[in-house]
């Protein structure tokens, strides 16, 4: 029951056949199983029992709020958690308890959805491994599987890959099967990244069109909250529910009129599917070239019309954003400073000494880089030259998707990482930069334009790790490009990781497999 | 090893068979298992793909870049005044000076007439809400939060003092550490 998607288990709840406490405690047993993952900060157990059995109630009189009533969710923990702990896995606020709720955790509340937790990320979402938190990696799901441990003869403990970032821990709740969805946050790939790597659905939505008051901001200019399930009918089921303008967020914007569910046989003929060119990035592993050319074909044999198109300035689009990620840091991070909340330093002889201590005591080398990066971009005689000339070359890269869109392109497709998962031993052997720099290639290009982008598992790899590909669109185009995934989702049958790890209630030779996870 | 390498070359065979059938499972990952090996067979097959086979992107040299920064003494002091944080070590200023660089690559692209862009919203209407009070008289629920209070103000340590000069700053962190 674990593994069924959002709307099978709903189904199950409507008709009687499985009740929300139980499938809480199933999931709340997981978590436990699966506690070397590292996936949650904080676990509510208690909290969610008392939901579930709330939802329950409300199920067996036959009145249930919404689609989500009863399921099981995991939130990134740098949304706020109305009286649960927020840490943005950092010492600076690893004690923060917040008086209020993100709005897009209250709308989930508000459908009856169980909260299970708070996510493992990296530091105020500064990363795309979350192996540089404070409460150490996360590591990724299908490090255990067999097809992984088949061809790996080091031990589990010490052989295990990352499982993406910064939204990790998000990703690996949802593929260790310990929730049903989770949100994410994407500033330039943190929810695609890990979607990716472990196997999941994950949506960037159309900047604006998700709320992101009581999300801790990282680049306000980009943020978004993400979604990440197992399926792509699972996502539309969310998204239709966290969409549209709040009132508390100013940059939000309306959501267009849509139907409920998506097409069951979206019609690729009158598709036209853009390939860019540049996404064929120094690095980009042969396996993921080869599933990027498989799905290009698919489209192109079932009659979409397919196009090679160019976005000229997309090599520069990581340096851009880089440059603006360090300003908005810098900018943002002031406001940790020790007085009003968070950590604060014992070093009392002046305000200034107080503050310095305080930022040098809660920030990692990471934060505290890009901050110093970020001040150094907006010093008076480094502002034109660094900081507006990324904001001007921010202009370029959206013009660039502007034009193939206007002429006449529906949707993109592009690899979503270089590779499939790293093992954590490779992956650290890079200082924080350089990782993200890499990592980010093809993810942060529709933060830096603001459009909605998915990405979505096709394949395993040879070692048994998953392949993601990535789908852009328009502007508010949401639920076509959701429309498009789901089209993809039913032909490439990718595989569920239940096929490969038993679980308790079914032992059988695998058992092995079983107990490391 | 090469038991190994000879079931990867069968199943590639099979993989490549299979991949037009294009269905169910153990195909998909037959696939993956094949990509090294059927690189060809997929390339004489997927000849017309229209995605590039090989990487596009335009390497950038040193010589199109402007001389590197060199970031003094003074400027690192004044650097963790206004940030508020240390660069802790010798580490974090060569993290500095390669971040630098690396934006430096922004000076290659031509954005002459271009104008700067703040938000990817600059053309939407901003949505007015109603002016009128939503929340608040939330000042204790707030000043629970900070460490230190003293009935309705947050309390800081004596202001108006300069950080200290380099050397003692490192002293004081130095005593903070954990």
């Amino acid at each position: 029951m674990l593994n069924l998607t959002i709307k099978r288990l709903s189904q199950a709840f409507r008709e009687g056949r499985l009740s929300p406490t139980e499938v809480c405690r199933s999931c709340l047993n997981r978590i436990k199983k699966t506690q070397h993952l590292n996936a949650y900060i904080s676990v509510t157990e208690e909290l969610a029992l008392k939901q579930a059995q709330e939802a329950e109630t409300r199920l067996s009189q036959g009145a249930p709020k919404g689609p989500l009533d009863g399921i099981p969710f995991a939130v990134k923990d740098n949304f706020c958690t109305k009286n649960i702990r927020t840490t943005c896995a950092s010492r600076m606020l690893k004690d923060y308890i917040p008086p209020y709720s993100a709005t897009v955790v209250q709308k989930l509340l508000d459908q009856g959805a169980v909260l299970m937790g708070k996510t493992n990320m990296d530091e105020f979402a500064m990363g795309s491994g979350s192996t540089d938190g404070f409460y150490g990696p996360v590591r990724n799901p299908w490090s255990y599987t067999a097809p992984y441990r088949e061809q790996s003869s080091a031990a589990p403990d010490s052989d295990w890959v990352i499982s993406g970032g910064s939204s990790g821990g998000s990703a690996a709740a949802v593929a260790s099967l310990t929730s049903y969805l989770a949100l994410g946050s994407d500033t330039g790939g943190s929810t695609r990244n890990p979607g990716a790597l472990c196997g999941l659905v994950a949506l960037k939505p159309t900047y604006g069109l998700l709320s992101r008051h009581g999300l801790i901001p990282l680049v306000n200019s980009m943020d978004v909250p993400g979604i990440l399930t197992r399926s792509v009918s699972d996502t539309a089921i969310v998204l239709g529910i966290l969409q549209d303008l709040d009132v508390q967020d100013s940059t939000t914007i309306p959501a267009p009129a849509s139907l409920a569910d998506l097409p069951v046989d979206f019609n690729v003929k009158n598709l036209c599917v853009g390939i860019p060119k540049e996404y064929h990035a120094p690095g980009l592993s042969e396996e993921v070239l080869a599933q990027w050319s498989h799905v290009a074909d698919m489209f192109e044999r079932s009659g979409a019309r397919v196009e090679q198109v160019s976005l000229p300035h997309t090599q520069y689009s990581i340096v851009c954003y880089h440059v603006l990620c360090c300003a908005e840091v810098a900018s943002n991070m002031a406001r940790f400073d020790g007085l009003e909340y968070g950590h604060r330093s014992e070093v009392d002889s002046s305000t200034e000494a107080m503050y310095g201590s305080t930022r040098h005591e809660g920030f990692n080398d990471v934060v505290r880089g890009r901050i110093l990066s970020g001040n150094y971009f907006l010093l008076k005689q480094n502002y034109h030259h660094y900081f507006v000339k990324a904001q001007k070359v921010r202009r370029l890269i959206a013009n660039d998707f502007k034009v193939v869109f206007d002429s006449g392109v529906d949707v993109l497709l592009t690899p979503t990482t270089l590779t499939d998962a790293s093992p954590y031993s490779d992956f650290t052997q890079e200082d924080n930069r350089t990782r993200s720099a890499q990592e980010d290639v093809f993810t942060q290009p529709v933060n830096v334009a603001g459009l909605p982008a998915v990405s979505m598992p096709t394949a395993l790899s040879r070692q048994g790790l998953p392949i993601g590909l990535q789908l852009i669109g328009p502007a508010l185009q949401d639920r076509k490009l959701l429309s498009v995934a789901q089209w993809i989702e039913q032909r490439v049958g990718f595989p569920s990781i239940s096929d490969y790890v038993e679980f308790s209630e079914s032992r059988t030779r695998r058992e092995q497999i079983s107990t490391v996870w | 090893m090469s038991a190994f390498s000879l079931c990867v070359v069968r199943k590639t065979i099979r993989a490549s068979c299979v991949q037009l059938a294009n269905t169910g499972l153990s195909v998909i990952r037959g696939v993956n298992l094949s990509c090294q090996q059927s690189t060809r067979v997929c390339s004489s097959r997927a000849h017309h793909s229209k995605v590039p086979q090989v990487p596009t992107w335009e390497p950038v040299s040193e010589d199109q870049l402007p001389t590197p920064a060199q970031v003094s003494g003074d400027l690192v002091d004044k650097l963790e005044r206004l940030a508020l944080v240390d660069f802790r070590t010798k580490q974090g200023l060569a993290c500095l000076e390669k971040a630098v660089r690396f934006a430096d690559q922004l000076h290659v692209v031509d954005t002459s007439g271009v104008e700067p862009m703040d938000s990817v919203l600059e053309d939407s209407v901003l949505h007015l809400r109603n002016d009128t009070v939503m929340e608040g008289d939330c000042a204790e629920e707030l000043l629970r939060l900070s460490k230190n209070t003293v009935e309705e103000y947050f309390v800081a340590p004596p202001g108006n003092i300069p950080l200290p000069q380099a050397e003692e700053r490192t002293k004081m962190l130095k005593h903070s550490e954990f």
